[in-house]
């Protein structure tokens, strides 16, 4: 194993299953051999505050903090939250977007606008980004609710690592009944 | 076997391999998943404390019954436990007790970044801090050790980082052998009075140095011997940021920063030609070495506010920092009162009464975010109710009547009911709201005395609010729905105006409850679109379920967002229009 430390960073807005897909990955990642550190901040989640998790994986992870400007990879839940986010991206880093917009409180009472075009911001900055609709694959695959299962998928296409540890890791996070919809939402998020 | 966990879901397991055979605690962020992940080891007594001075008294009482005390809490509830810790301190324990105090830099959910290792001192107990999961698993059952062996509790501080962040721990299996509990009596070490106590003094300042002395050896201090041009002395999470950055630098990681092993820090800083002291918050460690006599680096170069981070670091060791890309300023995304949340109604009302409202620890601190702008004073749990008395005092009788304190259910039975006895002792003419939701929801919904539940699920007896109020003297007691804003209204302004003390409660369950039977979700409601004039009534409540669509020329209309609204029917009152009702 290289001593390369991979960055990985997952924004979104709380609700949408940001940290549990954190947990897939990151459970993921340590049954696949490396050292993983996860870090976020609990609390205001769940009220439609900004969601933030840091997930770093090597030999030997110090930091459970990505250094400013050293992710390899930002996976974003919404548009606005995955380019707010940006300046931690690494020059020549990648980027996975959800094709999603929703509105911080701020826009929804009319005081702010939400910008316009942040996938095409996002495309000229990032050359290489993919942006898929989450939403309507989860949606194909039987619940919409499993979107983020949908990006954990796509997220699997950046990383090698075999496939068989995402599967065991979303069988033992998952509860039972969800389990074969979130199964074919990760192979559809993986065929993205 | 190896798993993936969160500093406090570690510790959990640490006092499980330990032995622990009770743990108590009131919840606060960033600790309250230690309790809540303890409850799946069967062998452990774990419930939610009243609050925090509470729950270490129940640990002590574990503790002189012989058995293993698990105690925990958010830095600022050391300050409510402070008054039993600096007593413990001198009586020392039967069976350790291991008190918890989980610090919140940065503040990402406190209302101040008070550094707790200044407990440690101020109470001469010795304190442990890990860096990782692993070592909050091991330094846990590494402080039962401790406190038994020297006769003290000990204290285990981790900051937001440690305790919300995951890593790999190996496990191990839990201790066996410990003698069973039983009672014995030993007055001399623990009945305080002053003749005991003065006896007791100097075993504590014995014990502070021989616990010095035993650190010099104790395999948690650990020197790291490099590159000796750079020397860097640090703790807990500051020492991943020291080994991002500073790959090469020869570090001395202290495992346990209260007693310092003075030997180690002096041997340490004669092979390195450069010392620095890497720490966030107060310069704790700095300021013991230079007391040592040694020339150091410290808060010259590390920031005393807030937590650090590797591109902090990196700023203060002048090394290089990446290219970013940056983006323009955008809109920020505050959290929020959840749609159908049941204090909205009430702050939305006090606005418009205008009222000076003295405000408390809990969801309903979100009352002071735009377009609710309906909170004054915030300070600390209870605080709500001291404060409203004391204003009252120095105003005129016409500003008095302007004066609300607005308090939770939790936060009132942790420290609000002794305010409100001395409202109606001193007759302050104050009013008083209770916003009994039926759980500690800040924290992420936990049980307490009036929730008729424990921690560990089993039904219990619920308190009856109104009942307990009456009984401290309260005359005036009114209940009502936070749902009917029209009856909100005309209850608030009877009671502010009344010359003498008074409680409103206002009684619904908070929505994020999963319980069966506690909340139920109504039907959404919709805007009549044609009926709507754009007026931005509804938008005064800041309801994230309400949504405005812009139109031509300025214009708009409101709508609503069908899988957000829970139907409670409080954005139908304030539509002068009647354009919003249930769906056609």
């Amino acid at each position: 194993m290289s001593d390369k430390i991979t960055n990985i960073l997952m924004v979104g807005v709380g609700g949408q299953g940001t940290l549990l897909a954190s947990e897939v990955l990151s459970e993921t990642l340590m049954q696949a051999g490396f050292d993983v550190k996860k870090s976020e901040i609990h609390g205001m989640s769940q009220r439609g505050g900004s969601v933030v998790s840091h997930v770093r994986f090597g030999k030997e992870v110090h930091s459970p903090i990505i250094p400013e400007g050293d992710a390899d990879i930002i996976l974003g839940f919404e548009l606005l939250e995955t380019y707010r986010y940006l300046p931690l991206l690494k020059k020549g880093g990648r980027v996975v977007a959800n094709d999603l917009r929703i509105n911080p409180s701020v826009v929804s009472t009319g005081g702010e606008k939400y910008p316009e075009g942040i996938a095409n911001k996002l495309r000229q900055l990032v050359p290489d980004c993919i942006i898929l609709d989450g939403l309507k694959l989860a949606t194909e695959a039987g619940n919409p609710k499993a979107a983020n299962t949908v990006l954990i998928g796509a997220l699997s296409k950046q990383l090698n690592v075999d496939e068989k540890y995402w599967l065991a890791a979303i069988g033992k996070m998952v509860p039972k009944k969800a389990l074969d919809v979130n199964l074919r939402a990760f192979q559809l998020g993986r065929s993205v | 076997m190896k798993e993936i966990l969160s500093g406090n879901e570690a510790i959990a397991r640490g006092a499980y391999e330990a032995g622990v055979r009770v743990a108590s605690a009131y919840p606060g962020t960033p600790s309250t998943e230690i309790l809540e992940n303890i409850i799946q080891y069967k062998e452990i007594d774990a419930s939610w404390a009243p609050n925090e001075k509470v729950a270490l008294e129940v640990g002590i009482g574990a503790s002189f019954g012989g058995g293993r005390a698990l105690v925990t809490m958010k830095h600022v509830g050391v300050n409510v436990a402070a008054d039993p810790l600096f007593t413990l301190s001198y009586t020392g324990v039967r069976g350790g007790l291991v008190l918890v105090t989980a610090d919140d830099p940065e503040m990402h959910s406190s209302q101040n970044e008070q550094d707790n290792r200044n407990y440690a001192k101020f109470a001469k107990v010795p304190m442990l801090e890990p860096a990782d999961s692993q070592e909050c698993k091991d330094f846990t059952r590494l402080a039962f050790e401790l406190s038994e062996q020297f006769d003290t509790p000990v204290m285990l501080r981790t900051t937001t980082r440690t305790s919300h962040g995951k890593s790999v721990v190996t496990l191990a299996e839990p201790v066996t052998g410990l003698p069973a509990p039983r009672l014995e009596r030993n007055a001399a070490k623990l009945v305080m009075l002053p003749a005991n106590a003065r006896r007791r003094h100097p075993f504590v300042e014995e014990r502070t140095i021989k616990m010095g002395e035993f650190g010099n050896d104790l395999a948690v201090n650990r020197l790291e011997l490099r590159d000796t041009t750079t020397g860097v002395i640090t703790a807990g999470i500051s020492y991943q940021y020291v080994r991002e950055v500073l790959p090469e630098a020869s570090v001395l990681k202290l495992g346990m920063v209260w007693p310092l092993p003075q030997k180690l820090i002096r041997e340490f800083a004669g092979k390195v030609q450069k010392l620095y002291v890497v720490e966030e918050l107060d310069p704790f460690i700095e300021e013991q070495v230079r007391a040592m006599g040694i020339a150091v680096i410290g808060k010259e170069i590390i920031p005393i506010c807030g937590e650090l981070t590797p591109g902090i670091l990196r700023r203060a060791f002048n090394r290089p920092e990446p290219a970013v890309t940056t983006v323009e300023k955008l809109p920020g995304r505050p959290p929020n009162m959840c749609a159908g949340c049941p204090h909205r109604g009430i702050f939305y009302t006090l606005n418009q009464l205008k009222a000076y409202v003295t405000g408390d620890i809990g969801c309903y601190t979100l009352g002071f975010f735009p377009p609710l702008n309906a909170m004054d004073t915030c300070v600390c749990m209870g605080a709500s109710i001291g404060n409203a008395t004391g204003i009252t005092k120095v105003l005129s009788a016409e500003e008095r009547q302007k004066v609300v304190a607005v308090i939770g259910d939790s936060t009132f039975l942790h420290s609000g009911i002794t305010g409100l006895l001395d409202m109606v002792y001193n007759k302050a003419p104050a009013t008083l709201i209770i916003l009994d939701n039926r759980i500690t929801a800040m924290t992420g919904r936990q049980e307490n005395p009036a929730s008729g539940f424990t921690l560990m699920g089993e039904e219990t007896f619920q308190v009856d609010l109104p009942q307990l109020v009456k009984t401290l003297g309260v005359r005036h007691v009114q209940i009502v729905d936070p749902y009917d804003l029209a009856e909100s209204k005309r209850i608030l302004q009877e009671e502010m105006a009344r010359p003498e003390p008074s409680v409103v409660i206002t009684q619904r369950p908070c929505v994020l409850i999963k319980r069966a039977g506690v909340f139920e979700s109504g039907e959404p409601l919709e805007v009549k679109i044609e009926l709507c004039s754009g007026c931005k009534a509804c938008m005064k409540l800041g309801c994230p379920a309400i949504v405005w669509q812009a139109g031509e020329g300025g214009k708009g209309k409101a709508t609503i967002d069908p899988l957000l609204c829970t139907g409670c029917n409080v954005c139908e009152q304030v539509c002068k229009l009647s354009a919003i009702g249930e769906k056609q």
